[in-house]
């Protein structure tokens, strides 16, 4: 509570240069570079019509993702909405598996079976992008319950969209959560809309962390164009969490510079405004920042950027050439149960 | 001499022309106002009836049904708009355990005059929580009418009823089909709620269909055609109450029926229909009843598995030939 409005605006860059070394700065670079590259790339796919469905880019929102490489350990559980491809591959999913996934291809994270919205992986403790919006709140809070059932230190990481704040199921998820001290991390990734829904026509609440007051849940609002803030918030959060205190609510404002999917001409906003965020730019940011503060070399960055585009192309490549599911695999994974009788007349 | 006009727009001009009738009628739902709606069914409503009649909501299922349970019941007659019915399950309390049962409750003191409409069914690549199909939940609830059509012309016809009448209704339409063109008539109509419409006629096999399986339906029907077997199609347009007599009576000439549903197998509107013709037609029988559902699983995305889920022309005509024994 006594955080509850520290940060109030999105506007205030952190300028300290106290702390991150050279490997962190590199690691956001790389992750943020990753995310972006692997949009660009299933965008072009999708308009070749290599992807279908729904396809929501997490283009703007990058620096999220930087901050959850470096502050979170691979031991920590997360899950999430949709908009979801850049969180996955922090969490270590591969360029191709993502990409396959996309594709509808057996190669893909989830064999094909869950397209744009739902990768997973087990191993690497990615509980999923879920498509109902906001039912993963509940999920999340469930998953850190057992986490502290068999007392691990772990975090369940639960994310949503500023749209999915309104869903009761926060609510109920937030409360239960705090009667039992349950280890979850909660992050609003305000992104200024749903759909074509500004934050401010869906509530009186406009600062949406603010809801965790009415639980006295510790919550704060992050710059979420900024991997430093996102990290530090992100470290306060996990400490007190691992401390045994109980959830944190942070609300990281950030941006999508896309549509709300690749069908959404985004006419509900203005040039200008997308134009304010793009100044913000986190990785032409960051990447300013690492040459003109001399925290690493050009000769550096070039040699990430060649890496990372070798692993798109790669992973297209790889998605491209990848066999299709066979079609009887729709009978597959409905049950454990391997012999299930289903209804076939 | 009719208009040729799209199910969205044959949709948004019956919600249009009934809140011009009564000011009681008003929407709401999610993106239904400034953006034109999801699917632009409700364009240019906000401009018309301003935003205290044209609502958009929060993205809270549950609570807005609530909220229009509550108006309905208290004398207003809400149109509530679900993105898809997929994320209507948020507000299945509302519907089944409020919207249908306030006039059993309140022993016939307060009624529940509210439609629930939005796109049922599957729509491409869209992976299981996105590509489900609802009349046979729906229709399980005593309390409630379900409709359920894409032609242009009835499903002007029956939302304008639906929104006239006194019960709670679940109307449900096709989002791949939002774009279906069809003739409407220029002057004011309504389509009777629980009648079914034949389509096309013939003598050897009745099809029964509704929502996009029609269009499955009619290309089975017209291939069939061509290979001499004639096909009667009926589209319900109406699922509860089900028009059980038009079915009857066809199979009574065809005696020989297969129902095309794109809800799964277990307990659907096929598995009632099956049911209906076993008591009231045994006897006309000829073949037993056969019908072609999604697969009794979820739809994963990748495309093989649309084809091999979703019913298809040749799945149908597989089974009339099957009951036709040929
Ligand atoms: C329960 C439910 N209602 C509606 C939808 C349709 N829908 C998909 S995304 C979305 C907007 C969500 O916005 P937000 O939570 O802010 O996430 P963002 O897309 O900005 O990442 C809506 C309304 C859905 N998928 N699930
Ligand atoms: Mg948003």
């Amino acid at each position: 509570m006594a955080v509850a409005t520290k940060k109030k605006t999105t506007t205030k860059r952190v300028t300290k240069k106290k702390g991150f070394t050279k490997e962190t700065y590199l690691q956001w670079y790389e992750i943020m570079l990753r995310v972006r590259r692997f949009e660009e790339r299933a965008l072009m796919a999708y308009s070749q019509q290599k992807i279908r469905g729904f396809c929501h880019v997490y283009i703007g929102q990058e620096a999220i993702t930087a901050g959850m490489v470096s502050a979170l350990t691979p031991e920590d559980k997360v899950v999430t909405a949709y908009r979801q491809h850049g969180i996955a591959l922090s969490r270590g999913l591969t360029s191709r598996a993502c990409m396959a996934e996309l594709y509808g291809k057996a190669t893909g994270c989830v064999e094909g079976k869950g397209g744009s919205m739902h990768f997973f992986s087990k191993e690497l403790n990615y509980f999923g992008g879920n498509g109902i919006v906001g039912a993963q709140i509940p999920i999340g809070t469930g998953i850190g319950f057992a986490e502290k059932y068999r007392g691990t230190k772990n975090i369940a990481v639960t994310m949503f969209g500023d749209g999915a704040a309104r869903q009761g199921a926060l609510y109920e998820s937030f409360n239960m959560a705090m009667a039992w001290n349950l280890p979850v991390l909660y992050i609003c990734e305000n992104n200024g809309y749903a759909m074509g829904t500004s934050v401010q026509r869906t509530s009186n609440v406009t600062e949406i962390h603010q809801v965790g007051d009415a639980f006295n849940m510790p919550n704060e609002a992050v710059d979420g164009m900024s991997p430093e803030s996102v990290h530090e918030a992100l470290q306060r959060a996990a400490d007190h969490i691992r401390a045994g205190k109980g959830p944190y609510f942070l609300e990281i404002k950030t941006y999508r510079y896309r549509g709300h999917s690749v069908s959404d001409p985004a006419k509900y906003r203005t040039k200008e405004e997308l134009e304010s965020y793009k100044q913000l730019d986190p990785l032409v940011v960051t990447e300013e920042k690492i040459i003109n503060d001399k925290i690493a070399t050009q000769d550096e960055i070039d040699a990430i950027k060649a890496k990372i585009k070798e692993e798109i192309e790669d992973a297209a490549e790889f998605a491209e050439n990848s066999p299709l599911p066979d079609p009887s695999e729709l009978y597959t994974h409905n049950y454990v149960q391997e012999d299930y009788p289903f209804i076939r007349d | 001499m009719g208009r040729v006009i799209t199910l969205r727009q044959a949709l948004g001009e019956a919600m249009s022309e009934e809140m011009r009738r009564d000011p009681d009628v008003f929407l709401m739902g999610e993106e239904v106002a400034q953006y034109n709606g999801a699917y632009k069914v409700s364009k240019g409503m906000l401009d018309e009836f301003g935003p205290e009649r044209v609502i958009d909501t929060p993205i809270a299922e549950l609570g807005f049904a609530g909220i229009g349970v509550g108006a309905a019941m208290n004398g207003l007659r809400p149109i509530v708009e679900f993105m898809t019915w997929n994320f209507a399950i948020l507000a299945f309390d509302q519907i089944v355990n409020n919207a249908a049962k306030t006039l059993s409750q309140s022993a016939g003191q307060f009624n529940c005059p509210i439609v629930f409409r939005g796109p049922s069914g599957s729509a491409g690549q869209l992976a299981q929580q996105h590509s489900q199909t609802f009349e046979s939940w729906m229709a399980n609830t005593p309390g409630l009418k379900v409709i359920s059509i894409t032609d242009p012309k009835d499903a002007k016809g029956l939302l304008k009823s639906a929104i006239r009448d006194d019960d709670p209704i679940c109307f449900m339409e096709s989002e791949q089909l939002y774009g279906l063109k069809g003739e409407v008539p220029e002057e004011e109509y309504l389509t009777p709620i629980g009648k079914a419409a034949i389509r096309r006629e013939g003598t050897d096999v009745t099809l029964v269909s509704f929502n996009k399986m029609m269009e499955v339906t009619k290309a089975a029907a017209e291939e069939l055609a061509k290979d001499g077997i004639s096909a009667e199609v009926i589209d319900l347009r109406t699922i509860r109450p089900l028009d059980h007599e038009t079915i009857v009576n066809s199979v009574k000439k065809t005696n020989r029926l297969v129902v095309i549903d794109e809800c799964w197998p277990f307990a659907g509107v096929s598995a009632e229909i099956a049911y209906e013709i076993q008591k009231y037609a045994f006897d006309y029988l000829d073949a037993p009843v056969t019908r072609v559902n999604s697969a009794d699983t979820s739809l994963p995305y990748a495309a093989p598995f649309v084809d091999e889920y979703l019913p298809t022309p040749t799945k149908v005509i597989q089974a009339v030939k099957a009951v036709m024994y040929r």
